[in-house]
């Protein structure tokens, strides 16, 4: 065990960090939610983050996402989560795709994960993500933040959540989003994602919902 | 009577529980539409605590939840 794991012992057991560091999971955005999700996984002790975006940072991506910083303004989003990993936890091995996900590179980016974890911003990618996910047999770890709103949920293959939670022609009011929240969806995301790979039991097709703003907590049936 | 909770940013101009008349109801639709809320701002649609279409059938007494869309990152 290394002492960089010891402080997860009790919480996880020895055996389940191991299984930890025989997975692969895929981060798609490096943004918001995924600035946070990286730097939980790489922390928990996952063996292998394959990390996605085909943006770089700008300044209104300053108010919220981890991994944006001043001087990394113009620089690859996923190149910087790649060396914050590396600084974070050098056991983790990282592969970076500054690449957006399209249909065409989807299923390459999907190979050989265990889980694949939703940092998108948008509706069109998360469909495409989810149903990659479904048709390849990869348990899809969804989250979304609006505002002072976040939402996580497990999707396994063939419960069509995402296409559930949007209808076609759904509307997003607004796009704002506060430093805090995606930090919350993230911690649930990885929460759930560490539970399903190692083997505890988990709730699927269930959507947690969190409203910071008049703190309402909802545990939603979605199945 | 039925009970209308609408959550996030639905909430905007309109009270968090609203009691409406069955009478003119007869599904989850025409609570939208009593309340002029677009369904296309309309993720999640509970009836009594499960997910629901709108097409799904109301009546005296049930409870309804209304969720907008959530999608960014």
């Amino acid at each position: 065990m290394l002492a960089r794991y010891e402080r997860n012992i009790p919480a996880l057991t020895e055996a389940e960090c191991a299984l930890l560091r025989n997975k692969r999971v895929l981060v798609v955005g490096c943004g918001g939610l995924g600035g946070h999700l990286i730097e939980f996984l790489a922390r928990v002790g996952i063996g292998s983050v394959r990390v996605v975006d085909g943006d770089v940072f700008e300044p209104s991506n300053l108010n919220r996402q981890l991994l944006s910083e001043v001087p990394l303004l113009g620089v690859s989003k996923a190149k910087a989560a790649a060396d914050r990993i590396a600084r974070v936890n050098p056991d983790v091995r990282v592969e970076a795709h500054g690449v957006f996900l399209t249909e065409a590179n989807a299923a390459g980016l999907l190979s050989g994960c265990d889980a694949v974890l939703d940092g998108l911003d948008n509706i069109a990618s998360r469909r495409t993500l989810a149903r990659e996910a479904s048709r390849l047999r990869i348990p899809f770890i969804y989250g979304a933040v609006n505002g002072w709103v976040a939402q996580a949920a497990i999707s396994m293959p063939g419960d069509h959540l995402v296409e559930t939670l949007y209808p076609e022609g759904a509307v997003l009011r607004n796009k704002s989003v506060l430093s805090f929240t995606p930090a919350l969806c993230a911690s649930m995301q990885v929460a759930l994602c560490v539970k399903l790979l190692t083997g505890r039991p988990v709730e699927t097709g269930t959507l947690y919902y969190f409203d910071l703003l008049n703190q309402e907590f909802e545990t939603i049936p979605m199945a | 009577m039925i009970e209308v909770r609408v959550f996030a940013t639905l909430r905007q101009g309109r009270e968090k529980i609203t009691m409406l008349s069955p009478e003119g109801i007869s599904c989850a639709g025409d609570i939208l539409d009593r309340m002029r809320i677009p369904p296309a701002e309309v993720s999640i649609l509970l009836v009594n605590g499960f997910h629901q279409k709108p097409e799904a059938p109301v009546k005296d007494g049930d409870i309804v939840a209304l969720f907008p869309p959530v999608g960014g990152g």
